[in-house]
């Protein structure tokens, strides 16, 4: 808890957290800035589960744990798509999406 | 906690176990001998699936966050048996691709480690086993979709994989969040006696079905479909089309008919639009395909949009329908990829144009892909006609009728382009058809166990009446 700050700026601040990731996610043009963008949409949802958790239901757990258990997902997940990202770069140097739509319609 | 409570998690630890004996057997097997793995990997499975099909209790553990029922146990058998027919389709293609460069028992291990996580999914009994679960199915599946490291394609369809369904998982994640916020609890559970319909819970159901329509690749979250699946191995995308897309069905219809069930008045009006966007989406894109995997991606698609019509019922008939019809639609869509695969393997042909004169010179294997894909339109003698036609009376059941009429419609276009290929193989000639080969042993018995699936379901009523017992449990 935060003296003076109320749960309504604190979920503000992560819903703009969340549409700024979705934003990001569909205009940015490089993979690794598309992982960023997920990794804040991931980050919004943590914050969110730890303010409500402690804000709203003080006398039980399940918040916080649930978003332990998102940042070790969210590593793993980062982790796999940045070594599919260094396979691709290793076979077409390069890691723009433009360069990776040889499928499409 | 007596020791023998955790019998309930017996497929769980019998498929770990497979998991972690390969792993052992990775290391102390010679360099030479690897594709002595396969053989072994399907009869462990085999020995797997076979023991799955003993009668399980209900019951829960780890304090309701793992739960199972008959019907989770019985669909938990189905999805047993959809792998068992990917793995023997994929095993002459592991044999002569996979394990050259020394990674055949990798392949088996991260696809039992998917399907572990689809386990944990559907007999989840709160969202923080629901998340890791779907997470440890799809991550898996994301390296197996980029398995093919030589090849660029496999790499462009593996970072499409994982950066939607990371998207779609963070979507799903902040829609929990909601729902959280709203009832004090991630326990299905007690969410289901908290729930009301103001607009917080309600925003937080939108967001949440949206992670879920990803992985069953709805119309507006269906964009990686058609790429993921031309570019993955065909048999890791026939394990997404069917089996991946299968558990996904079922844990959102448990969760929609036990869980979101008072909010039916909202989720009925989005699932009645996706329907029809999906199907029509689905069916049209699919007329002009020219690539077998794409033209296949976009069939399940619309096949994902008659599936709502069973869950848009939320009834005891809506489960019963679904769980059947995606038993069928296993066997089925397995036996088209199957045929794919095959002459994939072969001949490297994956045009619909290079199947032009098929059934002159493999006339077996032409009547297979015949077979699978008369199951996918619904034509009346195959089990096909069976799912949609018990779809199509639950929807009606409720009063869908204008759902159902668009559903029809929908029906006599994709027969129009499942009959493109079937014209191509059967009344076309060609001077380059694909000349006559044999199927090894593995991919013949993979066949043969889609094609009697496929002819037993349709006329063996026994098999809905058993489903629709054994819904009962969530309504």
């Amino acid at each position: 808890m935060i003296a003076g700050i109320t749960i309504y700026e604190l979920l503000t601040v992560t819903s703009i957290l969340f549409f700024v990731g979705v934003y990001g996610f569909i205009t940015r043009k490089n993979l690794i800035s598309i992982l960023i963008s997920v990794e804040l949409i991931l980050n919004a949802s943590v914050i969110n589960f730890v303010v409500i958790n402690k804000y709203m239901y003080p006398d039980m757990l399940q918040g916080v744990l649930f978003s332990i258990f998102i940042i070790a997902v969210a590593a793993a997940e980062t982790a796999l798509a940045v070594s599919i990202i260094f396979n691709l770069y290793r076979q077409i140097s390069s890691v723009e999406v433009k360069d990776i739509e040889t499928m499409k319609y | 906690m007596e020791i023998d409570t955790f019998l309930l998690l017996r497929q769980e630890i019998s498929l770990l176990a497979i998991a972690l004996l390969l792993l052992i057997v990775e290391i102390f097997i010679s360099e030479n001998k690897k594709s002595l793995v396969i053989p072994l990997v399907i009869f462990l499975f085999g020995v797997h699936t076979l023991l799955g099909f003993l009668p399980m209790e209900d019951g829960s553990l780890f304090g309701d966050m793992f739960r199972t029922n008959g019907m989770i146990h019985f669909f938990k058998n189905i999805l047993n048996l959809g792998v068992l027919i990917v793995m023997l389709q994929a095993a002459d293609w592991v044999k002569e691709k996979i394990v050259a460069q020394h990674r055949g028992t990798e392949f088996f291990i991260l696809l039992f480690s998917s399907l572990l996580g689809i386990y944990f999914m559907v007999s989840s009994g709160d969202f923080l086993m629901f998340y890791l679960g779907l997470e440890l199915s799809t991550l898996p599946l994301a390296s197996l979709a980029a398995f093919e490291i030589f090849k660029m394609k496999s790499s462009e369809a593996g970072i499409k994989l994982i950066l939607s369904s990371a998207l779609a998982s963070g979507i799903s994640l902040f829609g929990i969040s909601l729902l959280y916020a709203t009832s004090g609890s991630i326990y299905f559970a007690d969410i289901m006696g908290s729930i009301t319909g103001n607009d917080l819970t309600i925003l937080g159901m939108v967001l949440f079905f949206a992670g879920l329509a990803f992985k069953i690749s709805l119309v507006p979250f269906h964009f990686w479909t058609a790429d993921v699946y031309e570019g993955a191995p065909i048999s890791i995308a026939s394990y997404l089309s069917v089996i991946s897309k299968g558990a996904a069905v079922f844990i959102l219809m448990i969760l929609l008919f036990t869980v979101l069930k008072p909010l039916m008045q909202y989720w009925e009006n989005m699932i009645y639009a996706l329907a029809i966007l999906t199907m029509f989406i689905g069916n049209l894109f699919a007329l002009r395909q020219q690539n077998m995997k794409r033209f296949l991606a976009f069939s399940s698609i619309a096949q994902a949009g008659f599936i709502l019509l069973g869950l848009i019922t939320g009834t005891q008939l809506g489960t019963a329908t679904v769980v059947y019809f995606v038993l069928i639609y296993i066997f089925s869509n397995l036996a088209a990829f199957g045929v794919v695969q095959s002459i994939s393997l072969q001949t490297g042909k994956e045009n619909m144009k290079d199947y032009e004169g098929l059934y002159r010179t493999n006339p077996k294997l032409s009547l297979v892909m015949m077979l699978g894909l008369f199951s996918l339109a619904g034509i009346p003698p195959v089990a096909g006609f069976f799912g949609k036609f018990f779809l199509f009376t639950a929807a009606a059941s409720k009063g869908y009728y204008l759902l159902v009429f668009l559903a029809v419609v929908n029906v006599t276009i994709a027969l129009y382009y499942y009959l493109l290929v079937i014209r191509a193989m059967f009344l076309r000639t060609s001077e380059e058809a694909i000349p006559f080969f044999k199927n090894k042993i593995f991919m013949r018995l993979g066949l043969i166990i889609t094609v009697v699936g496929i002819l037993l379901l349709g006329v063996y009523s026994p098999v809905y009446d058993y489903i629709y017992a054994l819904s009962a449990t969530f309504n």
